[in-house]
């Protein structure tokens, strides 16, 4: 047998077979930019009025998808096609993912910013206004007070559940307790707004009934099988060794719970305390039905119908006045305010939970 | 003086102890009761739409069946277009995020995620009809035209593109972390030493993601659709908002007829509503909650199954 004797420098034995390194960004950059010189003609042609960026970028990256497999197939194999196949799919899915949540973010500065940053948001409440001013104080106050009353009453129920299904809770009570409190979190929110009404009516005899305290429970309703999951989940951190020194010392049981597992534990439940709070205060279907709309400040929770800022940006929407624009102006202000309250909310929940989180030895 | 020692040493019974514990005792039993007393109340508030007589109910209906049916319909033809959506790209992220993303960002690209449950459904209402429903319209048009012979694309196309098709892309959007969540969690859980001998038997990550990550998951995957579709069928400000409602039962998912879903119709027509007309929506409401409950409880089950039989734990 002949001995290969050919010119020139022997392959890599470990890279042949395989594609070159920068091989898929190139193939990416260019089907995007053959997508993109596609779409530009069309536009050229009068197809389309504007030029269609997320059109381009989509078809774009199917095609990436298509030609990465082919060429894979070709220089690799089968097997190291589909595996790139997979790796190019799922980066797809990733950023078909984040394309919502960059265009919601941007169109809700992009609307919302210039009229929230008028003093008038902040100081008028809707009453008597007609025009381009008025401001969401009466909203601002409802969602504060009611979303307070809320946490009042799911907190401590919640806490204490959650003490009871890790220190106490053994048998069927504790596994009823933990199946309902799971199918509970799975409540639809307009179903607890109807509870809260069809309690407040049978109470009060009022058909009409509207009230901030209605809305409270209703948002109770929802909150607190959010608070037991995330406290159960911080209780359960607490190390063994720690109650057991704390018994050992002859303390009781009930001492041991408020003086050893709480203070361990409190930086995780006041993380998934404020957690369950962000969650709520945008709710708006329950509000809307048992808390009602006004255009006035009422600081009562007791009496009287309670605006709240999520049920502001939905009537601003749906019941767009003469100008129109004011009113959407107004609801995308009151929706960026939203937006906020809630990520300030987040990230002072997880800046807690990072900087007081125990310190166990290790 | 000595007393004789019968039987086990038995603590002393502390007041505090007592206190507390049956103050626990009461917080639990009391999630019960409210669990009770939503059903309770909301069925005794039904019984007059149920039992109406035809002439009474909205919508002309005959009967309270016939008004819910439609309504039924569309929450759940809705919220399964939805998780025909979100169920492989929610797959998709987490395992972006669980297998491929570098160690360092996972962290960081999980919280991004996040980010998307963080935004209240108003909002998401307010962005998929002012922003969506018109940037998706013109593709609507193209998809009737040259796709217009399967049934599904038919019909006469909506001009402001308030669809039930946008409705289920938003509904997908809403339900996206949730789903992500759970499945990170789980493909997270895979066994290290399948995955590492699946990578040492010369598997692909592909392969190794197919043999081990994937059939671990699956009941993880399965719950994880089922909480989707839990809150998919439960979203009503999103949908009330989007949709253009119709009393219609019809397949077409791009056309301006519509079938409405019960919780957009009960934030629609509730603050118009009066007499039998709030029992009707109440009850609907009642339709609703059991739907859910049924969701819910199936992918409750599905989970601590997995939790019993996976040796994870």
């Amino acid at each position: 047998m002949a001995v290969s004797t050919a010119a020139g420098p022997m392959p890599n034995a470990l890279t042949t077979g395989r594609l070159p390194k920068g091989t898929i960004w190139m193939v990416l950059g260019g089907s995007w930019l053959l997508l993109g010189l596609v779409f530009g003609l069309v536009q050229m042609a009068g197809g389309t009025k504007q030029y269609n960026l997320v059109g381009a970028l989509f078809l774009g990256t199917v095609l990436f998808d298509i030609l990465v497999f082919v060429i894979s197939y070709l220089v690799e194999g089968v097997r190291q096609a589909r595996d790139r196949l997979a790796t190019s799919l799922v980066t797809t899915a990733f950023i078909i993912a984040l394309l919502p949540l960059v265009s919601l973010i941007y169109t809700v500065l992009l609307n919302g910013l210039g009229r929230m940053i008028q003093p008038s948001f902040f100081s008028q409440s809707m009453r008597n206004v007609l025009g381009a001013e008025g401001g969401a104080v009466h909203a601002i106050v409802g969602t504060l007070e009611i979303t307070a009353v809320a946490a009042l009453i799911s907190v401590p129920i919640g806490l204490l559940t959650s003490i009871y299904l890790v220190e106490y809770g053994r048998g069927t009570l504790a596994r009823v307790i933990t199946f309902m409190v799971d199918v509970m979190t799975g409540i639809p929110s307009i179903v607890a707004g109807l509870f809260a009404y069809a309690f407040f009516v049978l109470v009060t005899g009022n058909v009409g009934y509207r009230s901030g305290l209605g809305g409270s429970i209703a948002l109770a309703v929802l909150m607190i099988p959010v608070v037991v999951r995330s406290s159960e989940e911080m209780l359960k951190l607490v190390p063994n060794e720690l109650r057991e020194a704390s018994y050992a010392l002859g303390v009781p049981k009930w001492l041991t719970v408020v003086k050893i597992v709480i203070p361990t534990s409190i930086a995780g439940i006041t993380t998934g305390v404020m957690l369950s709070i962000a969650r709520v205060i945008g709710e708006t279907a329950p509000l809307l039905i048992i808390a009602g709309l006004t255009d006035s400040v009422n600081y009562d929770l007791v009496h009287d119908r309670m605006m709240t800022l999520p049920v502001l940006v939905y009537t601003q929407y749906s019941n767009q006045g003469a100008h129109q624009s004011d009113f959407v102006n107004r609801a995308w202000a009151g929706a960026l305010t939203l937006i906020l309250i809630v990520m300030a909310l987040n990230l002072v929940a997880r800046l807690i939970a990072r900087i007081f989180a125990p310190k166990l030895g290790r | 003086m000595a007393t004789p020692t019968t039987g086990a040493i038995k603590a002393r019974v502390r007041l505090g102890d007592r206190v507390f514990s049956s103050s626990t005792v009461f917080a639990g039993s009391l999630i019960l009761v409210l669990l009770a007393a939503v059903a309770i109340f909301l069925i005794v508030q039904s019984i007059p739409a149920i039992t109406a007589k035809a002439g009474t109910l909205p919508n002309a209906a005959p009967n309270f069946w016939v008004y819910v049916w439609p309504l039924v319909f569309g929450t759940v033809w809705a919220a399964a277009i939805a998780l025909v959506i979100a169920i492989p790209i929610s797959i998709g992220v987490a395992l972006f995020i669980s297998h491929y993303a570098p160690r360092k960002l996972s962290q960081g690209l999980g919280y991004v995620i996040d980010l998307l449950a963080a935004v209240p459904s108003v909002v998401f209402g307010l962005w998929g009809v002012l922003v969506l429903a018109k940037g998706i319209q013109p593709f609507f048009v193209w998809l009737n035209e040259n796709l217009g012979w399967i049934p599904l694309f038919g019909g006469v196309v909506s001009g402001t593109g308030k669809t039930v098709l946008t409705v289920a892309i938003v509904l997908a959007v809403m339900v996206l972390p949730i789903m992500t969540a759970v499945c990170r969690e789980i493909f997270l859980q895979t066994p290290v030493l399948h995955e590492e001998a699946a990578l040492a038997l010369g598997a692909t990550r592909w392969e190794m993601i197919r043999v081990a990550v994937l059939p671990f998951a699956r009941p993880g995957i399965i719950s994880a659709s089922m909480l989707g579709l839990g809150r998919a069928l439960g979203e009503t400000l999103a949908v009330a908002m989007v949709l253009s409602p119709a009393i219609v039962i019809n397949f077409f998912l791009l056309t301006a007829q519509n079938p409405n879903t019960i919780a957009a119709n009960i934030a629609l027509q509730f603050p118009e509503a009066s007499g039998v007309g709030i029992n009707t929506l109440i009850a609907s409401g009642l339709v609703l909650f059991v739907i859910t409950f049924i969701v819910n409880a199936i992918a409750r089950i599905a989970v601590n199954r997995r939790k019993a039989f996976s040796g994870a734990n």
